[in-house]
Parts: C-alpha cells; structure tokens; sequence
C-alpha cells in the first residue's frame, strides 16, 4: 500500500478487485463507443451515402438481371432482398476498416494506447458503435425492398430472429473489418483490402442466384461458406421455412469469427509497432 | 532526497535491419523538465514511445513514475500524459468532449472529469470554444488541446514530444508558459525537440542523441562549455587589415586567434570578458584600424547541437589558421 500511496493516480485507475475491473471495462467500452456514435451522428451524410451502394445493387439484381434468374420455388425479390440485407450491413462494416485505419494514422489511436484504458476497448466501442450504423442501413434497406415488391411471410418472432442474425453475421464480420484496418494501417489500402474478402463471400454464394447453376468445384465453397449459410437461414427464417439448421450454422460461423478475428485484432492492436 | 521519476537504463530498440536506439541512460527528477535533442531520426520518438509503452524495447530496464514501463505497464499509464507531434484530437467532437473522454479513460469519475474539462479549457483559452467542433480549431487551438488532454489526468510525469513544431512564435511561448507552469506545480516533462531556444527555455537537462545513442548530456551551460567558450570577434573594415588584426588579438587572447578570410573575422578565446573588450577596442582606436564589428560571442545551443550530432566537432572550425597563408593579398 505505501507504494501505491505514493502514486496517487494509480489508485484513481486501479479500484479494488474483479467488480472495479469490469465496471472500468464497460465504462471503458462506453465511452469509446460514444465517441464514434457522434461522429456518426456528425456526418449523416455517411448513413445516406452509405445506403446508396446497396440500394443500386438491389435495383440492379431485382430490375437489370433478376428477369433472367429463375428461382425453383417463389419470387426472385423474396430471394435476394435478405441477401441484399446483408450486403448492406456488411458494405457499412467497411467504415470499421477505414475509421480504424484512420485513427491509426492520425495518432489517435496512440492517445488511446498511452491512457489507462483496457486495450479491447476501442476496438469493442468502435465495433459496437458501427453495429448502431448496420441497424440504419438495415432499416433503410428494408423499407427499400418493401418498395420493390418484397414482402415477409413469416410470423413477427421469426421476422426478429432473421433481422438478429443479419446484425450478429455483421458484428462478427465487423472484427474482419477492424483486423484489416488494423494491419494496413492507411485509410486508402484499407479501403481496398477490406472489398476483397466482401466481392469473394458476395459472388461465390447463394446471395444472386442459386448454388446449383455453379460449376460442380465451386459448389461445395459456394453452398457453406459463412455468408451463404447466412443467407439461407435468413431466407428462410423470412419466408417461413424451416430454418433451424442454417440458423446453427450460421450461428456458429459468426461465433467462429468472432473469436478468431477478436483475438488477431487484439493482438495486431497490442503489438501495433510504428 | 532527489526522487528520480524517470530511470533509462540501457534502453535498445532496432527495426529489422536499422538500429533505432542503442543503448541509451538517463535519469530526470522529479519536477524537472528533460529535454531530448536530437536531428530527425535520431531516436527521440522512439524513445518516448518505448516510455510510454506504446512500443517494446528489445532490451531495457526502465521506470517511469516508480513503475517498471514492461510489467508495471497498466499502472505506468495512469502515471502519464502524453502530447504528440500530430494533434491527436477528434475533429468531430468539440474539445470539451474530447477532454471529457479522455478523463473517462483516465477513470476519474463524471463530476472530476466534467470540472477538469473546465479547468483544462480555461487554463488554455479555449473556455469561448469549448462547445465548437475541433474541425473549427485553427492548428495552435488542437495542439493546445492536445496537450490540454495529455494533463486531464494530472498525471506525475508528461511527455511531450515535439509539442511546437509548426506553431507561430506566440502560440509556442504560450505553450512553453503552461509548461513552465506544470513545473512549477512538480509535474516531470521529458520533452523532444529540434529547437535549441526550447531547450535552452524548458530544460533542466539536455541529452543529446544521435543516431540512437546519447552523445552528450548536462545543462545547456555545461554543454556550451563541451564545445568550447567564449570569443572575442572582431570584424576587420578592409581585407588588408587581417593580419595586423590577427597580430594585435593573439596579444590579448587564451590561445592562438582564429581567422576566417572571406568574413574578414578574427576570433580568439577569452576569459576577460568586458573588460578585455573594452582593451581590444582602445588598442584597435589606437592603431587605427577599422573595424564593422566588435564583440564576445558565447556559443550558442545551435553550435553544440551541430557539433555534437553532425561529423566533426566545432571546434576543428575554430583552429587557428596562420594568416599569412590564408590571406590572398597583405
């Protein structure tokens, strides 16, 4: 105790025992989170323009190429709005990337690092306060698709849990995002980067048109790589049908990358050298 | 008892194949201001992020504050502050949140954090734009800020790492004046600069690096002595004059006068001060010799800096040249 008396800054921070450790942890989070909410908040611009990309991609697949994709059973707009959904959240999730590369940059995040502030921390904030921006873009995105004749045909439970597993598939995602920020450290490189593993889940999948159309070596990739079961759980979980089996999928997807992606964006932010 | 609050021992850091720091000790006391000088890349931001744990050294033992800066990191960083070359502010928050969350992270409670803002802004004239968005702050305003944040956590020790680069003459005297004020108050300042008159101003200590290694360390008097004292100079009217010039001043210097032709300077070391100024100046009336320019020139910071970090020390410039072979014509 001496030794602490004789830094009394220490004992601000330090607090006593497991609870003041949790309880600076969440207001830890907190704050960082608050901080990218009113930046968020301060340039709406980024909200709209950040719906436009999706909203031409719907119009594009439901008017341009969906008349010449035949879906086996039920309407095209049914099949690729909830995969439009995704995209939204997933295409939003790039700020993570970018802001975090940026933050990089500007020695922001050298602030952050020298404070005494649990070092998860502004990843966690940052992540949680873009999953705000996904639940934006998603509502954008639904009102959208009402408008180009999507319509939901499941009960109000079923219609949560699909709008639930779009965000966690994009909070999951959000820690890809924060990885490559991270490791590219500049907000241009980042921007590229952070397209690529967005264009190879999209394209490769069941998003725009049906698994079974694909060459037979693409297929097995195409049909249960994390974004597809996503997608095929949504769908169902939308329309209705059963949906359990993709739902625990794509459930355990999510988890999977979110523990993977925290810990390499952990560690890449810990050992961050300039 | 002096309580050291910054210990550097043997501090080494390289990045693949260049060696940033190599091996490097100091000590700064408590309530004291260090200054690290150093020409680009000589090591100081390195250190200074080694310091404060933003990077690992390879090898090292150091304390900041009484903490071990690699087992005792959490604590340490609750000992610091830290203001960097680039305005490390958010642009869409106004400076009185950026304060606020800083004294969050610092985790001070919301009534503390909330009245240091205040303070912070107060004490650095930005009480009036307190609630704008930094985006509206001219370059002077976020660097003010930025140091503003580093002291919401009054922490013991400050680092401070080129904080005036780029700022006008006023604003950079405003900031030296809240730093003197820190030190006042007990605050411990490692700083890092290019700037001679900064050091001069601020320091208690000097350590110079070069190339990642300390070259020489001591107040900025001891360090002038390093490069030698001072000289009296004079400035000959007419070319021809030099050598006489030089003859009447090797009567009344330390040592052998110095001449530089195309100056028409001759210079010689003395320790008689005015007094010696005042003869020079007869004999020279006396003899009839012209002069521009009389006077001691002590040696500057500038002098030291160049001496001890770039090649051969000063003071090869300053050995005496026999005039009669350097002179073009007498």
């Amino acid at each position: 105790m001496a030794h602490l008396e004789s830094h009394p800054h220490a004992s601000l921070s330090s607090g006593s025992g497991p609870h003041a450790a949790v309880r600076y942890l969440i207001r830890d989070v907190g704050g960082v989170a608050k901080r990218n909410l009113l930046r968020i908040v301060r340039t709406p611009q980024m909200v709209v323009i950040g719906a436009i990309q999706p909203a031409l991609l719907l119009v594009l697949f439901r008017y341009v190429l969906g008349g010449a994709i035949r879906i086996p059973d039920g309407s095209y707009v049914n099949y690729v709005v909830p995969a439009i959904f995704l995209e939204a959240v997933l295409i939003g999730g790039m700020t993570t990337s970018i802001g975090l590369a940026q933050d990089l940059k500007s020695g922001i995040i050298d602030r952050f690092r020298s404070l005494p502030m649990a070092r998860s921390a502004v990843l966690a904030g940052r992540t949680i306060a873009d999953l705000s921006r996904s639940v934006l873009s998603l509502g954008i995105m639904i009102g959208l698709g009402s408008l180009v004749g999507f319509r939901f045909h499941a009960s109000a439970w079923s219609i949560l849990a699909g709008m639930a597993l779009v965000l966690s598939f994009g909070y999951a995602f959000s820690w890809v995002y924060a990885s490559i920020g991270l490791a590219t450290r500049d907000p241009e490189t980042a921007q590229i980067a952070g397209i690529l593993p967005f264009f190879i889940l999209m394209f490769a999948s069941n998003a725009i048109v049906p698994v079974a159309t694909m060459p037979s070596w693409l297929r097995g990739f195409a049909r249960n790589q994390p974004l597809s079961v996503t997608i095929s759980a949504v769908r169902a979980l939308l329309e209705g049908g059963p949906a359990a089996h993709a739902v625990w999928q794509s459930i355990a997807w999510a988890a999977a990358m979110f523990v993977v992606f925290f810990a390499i964006a952990l560690h890449v932010y810990r050992n961050n050298v300039q | 008892m002096i309580e050291p609050m910054i210990e550097v021992k043997g501090i080494t850091k390289s990045f693949r194949t260049t060696r940033a720091l190599a091996g490097v000790d100091f000590t700064a006391e408590k309530g004291a201001v260090l200054a690290l000088l150093g020409p680009n890349g000589s090591g100081k931001t390195t250190l200074v992020r080694i310091l404060t744990t933003l990077l690992r050294p390879d090898m090292c033992r150091a304390r900041v504050a009484g903490y071990d800066i690699e087992s005792e990191a959490r604590a340490l960083r609750s000992s610091i502050g830290l203001a960097g070359q680039y305005a490390a502010v958010d642009e869409l928050l106004t400076g009185r949140e950026n304060l606020e969350l800083v004294g969050l992270w610092y985790h001070l409670e919301r009534s503390e954090y909330r009245r240091r803002a205040g303070d912070v802004l107060d004490r650095f004239g930005l009480l009036d734009a307190g609630d704008r968005l930094v985006k509206t702050y001219s370059g002077g305003m976020r660097r003010r800020l930025d140091v503003g944040a580093s002291l919401i956590g009054r922490p013991p020790v400050l680092f401070l790492d080129e904080p005036t680069t780029g700022l006008d003459p006023r604003t950079r005297n405003d900031l030296w004046q809240f730093i003197e004020e820190m030190v006042a108050d007990g605050t411990t300042v490692l700083l890092t600069t290019q700037y001679m008159d900064e050091a001069e101003r601020l320091a208690h200590r000097i350590v110079v690096l070069s190339e990642g290694s300390v070259v020489a360390q001591g107040t900025a008097s001891e360090l002038k002595e390093q490069t030698g004292g001072a000289r009296l100079e004079v400035r000959v009217t007419r070319r021809e004059d030099l050598n006489r010039a030089f003859g009447l001043l090797s009567e009344f210097g330390d040592g052998p006068p110095h001449a530089d032709v195309e100056r028409q300077l001759v210079s010689v070391a003395t320790s008689g001060g005015t007094a010696a100024l005042i003869a020079v100046g007869r004999r020279f009336e006396d003899e009839r010799l012209a002069l521009d320019d009389l006077g001691i020139r002590r040696p500057s910071l500038d002098d030291v800096f160049l001496a001890l970090t770039a090649g051969p020390p000063a003071s090869t410039a300053h050995e005496h040249a026999p005039v009669t072979t350097t002179t073009p014509r007498d």
